[in-house]
C-alpha cells in the first residue's frame, strides 16, 4: 500500500506527467501510461499521473518522466504552440536534471527542432537535434521492428510497433538515432533509422501501445526514471507479454526468440 | 451510337455467376467487372429508380440502420435495391443494381438504400445524386485506412455542399452536426434523455473542440463516446434541436431495448429487439430518415420493431454440444453463442457496457484480426474500455491473428491472467470456450472483429449451427 507520500512498499515512487494528454492520445497512448502505471504497482513502487494542458505551466523538479503522444493535425498545432510558450524551459531543465522524456509519433516530431507543413515551419521543443518536413505524398504505414541498444553495450534488443506518419524526420550530423530499422519505415523510409536519443530523451515513431507490446522497454523507462539499472527492478510473470512482444514482431516479418 | 449497356450488364451477370460456382463471395466481383466495362453504370442504373437512392454513413451502426430503414421502407410498400450484405463500396453497391436491373431499361426496385463506406461517399453521392443522405456519427476508426476524422468531416462537408440531397443528421455528434451549417433543411435527431448521461467521457473521446472556433466544447450531457448536448461558449455554437428524437430510454440488457419516439407526426413508444443505447441511436437514424421520406409514424414504428440482428449484430446462435460432434456420455444441451461485432474504440464500449448491464460473471471469446478490413493496426484495443467488464469475466479466450496482444490488454484491464486463454486458431478456440461452461446455461459471447466475425460465420455454418446468411 502506498503511504501518504504516494511512496511503494518498495521505498519508490515515479512521478509521470502525461502532456496534453486530452490532446495528444490518438492512437491509444494511454495504453503506455496504463502500462508504467500497473507494472510499477505489482513491484511496490508508488505511482502518481499528473498532466500538463494547454496554458497550464510545468514543474521540471516534480516528476521523473514525462510523455508526449500524438493527435490530429489541428490538435497538435495548438500544443506545438503552448509547448514553445509555457513549457520549453522547463522541459529543457527536466532533461538535464536526468528525468525521461518520451515522445511518440507526433511527440517525437514536437521534441525536434522544426515541423514543417507546406510554407509554415513550426518550431519544436529543440530536446532532440531533428527536422522533420510533412509529405503529403504518401504516408508511412505498418507494422514496424527495430533493433536498439540502449546501453551501448553492444548487445541489440527488439522494439516492435506500428507506424503511420506523414512526416519525414532527418537526424542533424551528432544526433544518435534510436535505432536500425528490421522492418519499416523508420524517420524517413529512407535512411534506415528510426527514432532518436540524446540521453533519457527519447524520441519514437513507433506509436500507441509502444510499452504494451515492449514491456521490457517500460521497464527500462522506469529504471532510468528511478536511477536504476533494469535488473534492479523486482522480475514480474511475463508470459502473456512476451508472446505480444513475438506476435507483434511476427507481424513486422522478424522471429523473435 | 448503339446502347452496348446490355451487353455490358449480361457479361457482368455472367462474371457473378462464374465467382459463385468457384465458391467465391460475390457480393461485389459483379459490380467491379461492370464498373469497369460501363463507368458510369453506378448513375446510369440508379437514374431508373423512379423514387431515386438514400445513402446511410458513419463509422458506427451502418448495417443494422440500414436493416431498420429497410424494414420500415418493405413495409411501406417499397421495393427496394438494398446492398443488405454489407458490400458498402462502390463494387457491392454496383452489384445489388446489377442484380435489379433489367437488360434494357427499367429495373425490379423504386427506391435504392445503400449503406456507404466512409471513404466512398463523396463518389457515390456524386454519382447517385441521393434524394437524402443520413449521416449517423463519426468515431475514431482504422486510422491507418480512414486517417483523421478531422479530415473526412471536411471531405463530407466539401461533397455535400455540391448536391441537394436532403440530409438527416444526428445533432448530438458535433463532427456531424456541423455539416448542417450551411444545409437549412437538415433533419435532425437525437436523444434527450437526462438519466442516460455518463459522468464523464471515455478515455478515447474525439471532437471535444469547436469545429468553428477550436474552444474546448462545453458537455450538458454525454450518452456516447462524444455523442451528446454540447455548446462552444466561445463562439455560441451549439447543438442543433432535433426534430425526432428519444426520450424515456429502457435498456434491458443484451436482449432489448425501448423508447418513446417523437417526431413531427407525434410521439409513439417503439421496441426495438436489439440491445444497447447505440441501436437505440441507429432506430432514431432510420426513424428520422424515414420521417424525412414522409413515412407514416405507425409504418416507422412496426418497421423497426421487426427488424431483427444483422449478422453479427447482436446475433444469436444455439452451439451444438461438442461442436456437432457426437461424444457419448456428454448429456450437454446446446449453448447460446451471442455475436456482437466489435471493431473500434466507440463501438467497443458501447457492447462492453451493454455487456455490463446483463447480471452475472461473463463468459467471452474476443477474436482480434489485423486484416486489412480490420485495420492492420491493433492500437486501439488500447482506447476501448475493457476495464467496465474486467471484474465480470469468469473465463475469456483469446483469439484471432493478434490474440496475444488482445491478452495483454486484456491483463492490464484488470484481467486475472488465470482467467485468460490464448488460441489464436478460430476452430479450437470456439470448441474450446463453447466446452468451458459454468453451472447454469450461461451464453459465451462472441467480440469478434469484423474479418472474424466473417470466419466465425463461415465456422458455424460448416458446424451446422447457422444457416448460411445473404444465401
Amino acid at each position: 500500500m502506498p503511504d501518504a507520500e504516494g511512496v511503494g512498499a518498495s521505498g519508490r515512487r515515479l512521478r509521470v506527467c502525461a502532456l496534453y494528454p486530452d490532446l495528444l492520445n490518438i492512437y491509444a497512448d494511454r495504453g503506455n501510461l496504463l502500462l508504467l502505471e500497473r507494472r510499477c504497482s505489482w513491484r511496490g513502487i508508488g505511482f502518481e499521473l499528473a498532466s500538463s494542458g494547454l496554458g497550464e505551466p510545468l514543474d521540471a523538479d516534480a516528476h521523473e518522466l514525462f510523455y508526449l503522444g500524438g493527435g490530429q493535425d489541428r490538435d497538435q498545432l495548438l500544443c506545438a504552440q503552448d509547448l514553445i510558450e509555457t513549457k520549453r524551459s522547463g522541459l529543457h531543465a527536466a532533461a538535464t536534471r536526468g528525468a525521461v522524456v518520451l515522445g511518440v509519433c507526433g511527440g517525437y516530431q514536437l521534441l525536434g527542432r522544426s515541423y514543417t507543413l507546406g510554407r509554415e515551419r513550426i518550431e519544436g521543443v529543440g530536446l532532440l537535434d531533428v527536422e522533420t518536413v510533412r509529405e503529403d505524398a504518401h504516408r508511412l504505414i505498418g507494422n514496424i521492428a527495430i533493433e536498439v541498444s540502449l546501453d551501448h553495450t553492444g548487445g541489440a534488443e527488439l522494439l516492435v510497433g506500428f507506424e503511420n506518419h506523414g512526416g519525414r524526420t532527418r537526424l542533424s550530423p551528432g544526433q544518435d538515432a534510436l535505432g536500425r530499422v528490421l522492418k519499416g519505415h523508420g524517420n524517413d523510409g529512407r535512411s534506415g533509422m528510426e527514432g532518436a536519443r540524446s540521453g533519457n530523451t527519447i524520441g519514437t515513431y513507433l506509436h500507441g501501445p509502444l510499452l504494451p507490446k515492449n514491456t521490457w522497454f517500460a521497464d527500462w523507462l522506469i529504471a532510468r526514471a528511478l536511477g536504476l539499472q533494469p535488473h534492479e527492478l523486482a522480475p514480474l510473470d511475463d508470459t502473456l507479454e512476451r508472446a505480444a512482444h513475438a506476435n507483434a514482431g511476427r507481424a513486422a516479418g522478424v522471429q523473435v526468440g | 451510337m448503339p446502347d452496348t449497356l446490355p451487353v455490358k450488364l449480361a457479361l457482368a451477370r455472367g462474371v457473378g455467376a462464374l465467382a459463385r460456382l468457384r465458391g467465391g463471395g460475390a457480393t461485389s466481383i459483379p459490380g467491379k467487372v461492370l464498373m469497369r466495362l460501363a463507368p458510369g453504370a453506378i448513375g446510369t442504373l440508379g437514374a431508373r429508380l423512379s423514387r431515386g437512392s438514400v445513402l446511410i454513413s458513419a463509422t458506427n451502426g451502418k448495417t443494422t440502420t440500414a436493416a431498420m430503414a429497410a424494414s420500415i421502407f418493405e413495409r411501406a410498400g417499397l421495393p427496394l435495391v438494398h446492398n443488405q450484405a454489407g458490400a458498402n463500396m462502390a463494387g457491392g453497391i454496383a452489384t445489388s443494381l446489377l442484380a435489379a436491373a433489367h437488360m434494357r431499361a427499367g429495373i425490379d426496385a423504386q427506391l435504392g438504400l445503400f449503406e456507404v463506406d466512409e471513404m466512398w461517399l463523396a463518389s457515390l453521392a456524386r454519382e447517385l445524386e441521393p434524394r437524402a443522405i443520413l449521416l449517423g456519427n463519426l468515431f475514431r476508426d482504422q486510422l491507418d485506412r480512414y486517417g483523421e476524422l478531422d479530415a473526412i468531416a471536411e471531405r463530407w462537408a466539401t461533397v455535400l455542399r455540391e448536391g441537394s440531397s436532403q440530409l438527416v443528421l444526428n445533432a448530438d455528434d458535433p463532427l456531424i452536426a456541423d455539416i448542417g451549417r450551411e444545409h437549412a433543411d437538415a433533419v435532425y435527431f437525437g436523444l434527450d434523455d437526462a438519466s442516460l448521461s455518463l459522468s464523464g467521457m471515455a478515455h478515447a473521446v474525439d471532437a471535444k473542440h469547436c469545429r468553428r472556433c477550436g474552444a474546448p466544447y462545453v458537455f450538458d450531457a454525454v450518452y456516447l463516446g462524444h455523442l451528446g448536448h454540447y455548446h462552444c461558449p466561445s463562439c455560441g455554437q451549439q447543438r442543433p434541436t432535433p426534430s425526432v428524437s428519444a426520450t424515456e430510454v429502457r435498456l434491458e440488457g443484451v436482449r432489448s431495448g425501448r423508447f418513446t419516439l417523437h417526431t413531427p407526426a407525434g410521439e409513439a413508444d417503439v421496441l426495438l429487439a436489439l440491445p444497447g443505447l447505440y441501436n437505440v441511436y441507429n432506430a432514431l437514424a432510420a426513424a428520422a430518415l424515414a420521417t424525412a421520406l414522409e413515412i407514416p409514424l405507425q409504418i416507422i414504428v412496426e418497421g423497426l420493431a421487426s427488424t431483427r440482428a444483422a449478422f453479427g449484430r447482436a446475433e444469436t446462435v444455439l452451439l451444438a454440444p461438442n461442436g456437432g460432434q457426437p461424444v457419448e456420455g456428454t448429456p450437454a444441451s446446446p449453448r447460446q453463442l451471442r455475436i456482437m461485432l466489435v471493431k473500434n474504440p466507440a463501438g467497443a464500449n458501447e457492447v462492453l457496457r451493454t455487456l455490463a448491464l446483463e447480471p452475472g460473471q461473463h463468459d467471452l471469446l474476443s477474436v482480434l484480426n489485423d486484416n486489412i478490413a480490420d485495420g492492420r493496426d491493433v492500437s486501439w484495443i488500447w482506447d476501448a474500455d475493457f476495464e467496465l467488464l474486467a471484474g465480470r469475466i469468469r473465463q475469456v479466450t483469446c483469439s484471432g491473428t493478434r490474440a496475444p496482444e488482445l491478452a495483454v490488454r486484456l491483463k492490464y484491464a484488470g484481467v486475472d491472467p488465470a482467467r485468460i486463454r490464448v488460441q489464436p486458431d478460430l476452430a479450437r478456440a470456439l470448441r474450446e470456450a463453447a466446452a468451458d461452461r459454468p453451472d447454469g446455461d450461461a451464453p459465451l459471447y462472441a467480440l469478434p472483429t469484423y474479418t472474424a466475425m466473417l470466419s466465425l460465420r463461415d465456422l458455424l455454418v460448416a458446424r451446422g449451427e447457422a444457416s448460411s446468411a445473404w444465401a
